[in-house]
């Protein structure tokens, strides 16, 4: 499994990379879209929507199933990944480049993991 | 295989259609094609042919052993097409006056009277034209019951996460937000997780029990009381009935209403588009609210009677009528105990399989006693060998086996849910087992190969991503 050691991630299975003071970068890990299979659909917010640390700001459908992905910052959407809506198996062949949306506004970022963390509650999940 | 429009040859005809009665009629001319449409030009042999070997390309329970979780493929029995087929219920026009068609409305109200009774709910629609129609008007009930009480607040419906994807989408469908609650250790519902989502804007709680695990919650009458307790109603996915059927009751269970699958528990024909049927009962106090028509006794006879607070209708006319009929020829065969017997079969079937299995070295994502179902965990199959669930259910189709239901419940990461149901024998399950058993000693041995599975099939594996993404939804003709 691939989880780099500059980035942060949540326990949903998303990764951040701060960009900034309050801005960030966030996409889905390598163990999720190893997990969820070949990705077919993305469904992502819309520029200006405020995205809330915890809840859902879209989803991807797999042909396994559809699964929503969390936001783990609170702040306002100021780009997303036009790419991933023609091109989605972008994310399974390479998920960290694919990052899904940038924000800025950050007021809030949940308590994110680091590499080590991250790998070791996967191990509990596999 | 070739289209029926690659199959043609111009000049070739059938003589199927009758000779058309009325006078031609000439369209203008500004309304007429410029030239014939593509249709395809095939003798009626040539059509037979295409058919059948359509045919021979399908897989029913009547081929072989078909375990898929959750979708309760038994046997239906053949009593069940005799009945459906007599000319009384078949040679009916759906709007003949109702004195006309009393045993039609005799057969309806027989069947509800019967599913109140498995059920113990009061009152039942059999309008719904399946299961996910049926928990939406199910959810639709729930509303109408909050709203005719001015309690226009309650709009979160909760629901399990380990619940069928119908169950929150049918929520969103009626206009409520969905309240997620994480499952226990055990696949149940976590009563402190339940305490905390209630309140004053629960409309209700949507759950199956037994679980998409295969496991009855042993809290269920706690369960159903926290929800009460906080105003919320209680909506029993039925899509698991055949585990307890004749044993246990939903509306005893503390549950408002339920949506029945008659074209699982009750034997009539699914998978192939069905159709299916998916009648919703409820307790007194809803039925005030149910679709109209429903069917009432008096002492002039059966009438088609509108509740007086009705949601409206829910599709045309009585819903899937035939369906109806089959399922009540099946509860009337089976009777009082035959009902409860088929349940214990099912549940007997499934943990015979389960024990067999388990010995056999696969892993079970919640070891113990199961009800109708269980579900296997192949994670740790997958990290040894490289064959996931999906390369163990893509072999299976090699041994002329139908695989289970994969990658569902959405908790266990690499499952592979088993039904088998009562209508299977002892051999069968057992020659089952055996192919489970080949397969799993395959995995070890080269778990690559079966990435390549099946071998022995028409098609191999189907790019599932093209199809999703690139459906070709009809044949166009070469230019």
């Amino acid at each position: 499994m691939n989880t780099p050691a500059n980035l942060k991630y949540s326990k949903s299975h998303e990764w951040v990379k701060m960009t900034g003071e309050n801005t960030a970068e966030i996409g889905l890990t390598d163990f999720a879209q190893d997990s969820m299979g070949d990705i077919v659909f993305v469904e992502l917010p819309e520029v200006g929507d405020a995205v809330t640390a915890g809840e859902s700001f879209g989803n991807l459908e797999s042909v396994k199933a559809v699964s929503d992905v969390f936001s783990p910052v609170t702040g306002v959407v100021t780009e997303i990944n036009e790419e991933l809506l023609d091109n989605p198996a972008l994310i399974n062949e390479s998920c960290y480049d694919a990052w899904m949306i940038r924000v800025g506004e950050i007021t809030e970022t949940e308590n994110l993991l680091t590499g080590d963390e991250y790998d070791a509650s996967c191990q509990e999940e596999a | 295989m070739k289209l029926l429009f690659e199959r043609s040859t111009v000049g070739h005809k059938s003589e199927l259609l009758p000779c058309c009665s009325t006078p031609a009629y000439e369209l203008p001319a500004d309304l007429l094609r410029a030239e014939a449409p593509a249709l395809p030009q095939l003798a009626e042999i040539e059509v037979e042919r295409h058919y059948t070997e359509l045919a021979k390309q399908t897989f029913g329970v009547n081929d072989g052993f078909y375990p898929l979780g959750s979708c309760t493929m038994k046997y239906n029995p053949s009593i069940n097409e005799d009945m459906a087929a007599l000319p009384g219920f078949t040679k009916l026009h759906p709007l003949q006056p109702e004195s006309t068609v009393q045993g039609a409305l005799e057969a309806m109200y027989t069947a509800t009277e019967l599913l109140q009774e498995i059920t113990g709910m009061d009152a039942m629609t059999l309008q719904p034209s399946a299961g996910a129609h049926g928990e939406y008007t199910g959810l639709l009930l729930i509303r109408a019951y909050h709203q005719s009480r001015g309690d226009t607040a309650r709009t979160k419906i909760i629901v399990p996460d380990s619940a069928h994807g119908t169950n929150p989408a049918s929520a969103v469908m009626a206009g409520f937000s969905v309240v997620n609650i994480p499952s226990d250790e055990k696949g149940c519902v976590d009563l402190d997780g339940l305490r905390k989502a209630v309140g004053p804007d629960t409309a209700g709680l949507m759950l199956t029990n037994p679980n998409t695990v295969g496991i009855f919650d042993p809290n269920i009458l706690e369960i159903t009381k926290i929800v009460h307790e906080a105003g919320g109603l209680c909506y029993y996915d039925g899509a698991n009935l055949n585990a307890v059927m004749g044993m246990a009751r939903p509306g005893d269970m503390g549950f408002d209403c339920i949506h029945l699958n008659l074209h699982k528990t009750f034997s009539t024909p699914h998978g192939g588009g069905g159709p299916g049927s998916g009648p919703v009962g409820c307790k007194a106090h809803l039925a005030q609210f149910l679709p109209t028509p429903v069917v009432v006794k008096t002492e002039e006879g059966y009438h088609l009677h509108a509740p007086e607070a009705s949601l409206g209708r829910m599709r045309s006319l009585y819903g899937n009528f035939l369906v109806v009929i089959r399922a009540l020829t099946y509860v009337l065969s089976l009777g009082k105990e035959g009902i409860p017997a088929a349940s214990q079969g099912a549940v007997l079937n499934a943990n015979y399989l389960m024990k067999k299995l388990a010995d056999l070295g696969y892993d079970m994502a919640y070891p113990g006693f199961c009800m109708h179902e269980f579900v296997m965990d192949i994670g740790k199959l997958k990290k040894e060998t490289g064959a996931s669930a999906m390369e163990i259910a893509k072999r299976l189709l090699d041994y002329g086996m139908h695989p289970p239901t994969m990658y569902f419940p959405l908790i266990v990461h690499e499952a592979l849910m088993v039904e088998p149901t009562e209508t299977e024998s002892k051999e069968t399950l057992d020659a089952a087992a055996e192919v489970y058993g080949k397969i799993l000693a395959e995995a070890k041995e080269d778990g690559q190969r079966l990435h390549d599975a099946p071998f022995n099939t028409p098609i191999g594996r189907p790019d599932e991503v093209g199809a999703a993404r690139q459906p070709i939804l009809r044949w166009t003709p070469a230019e």
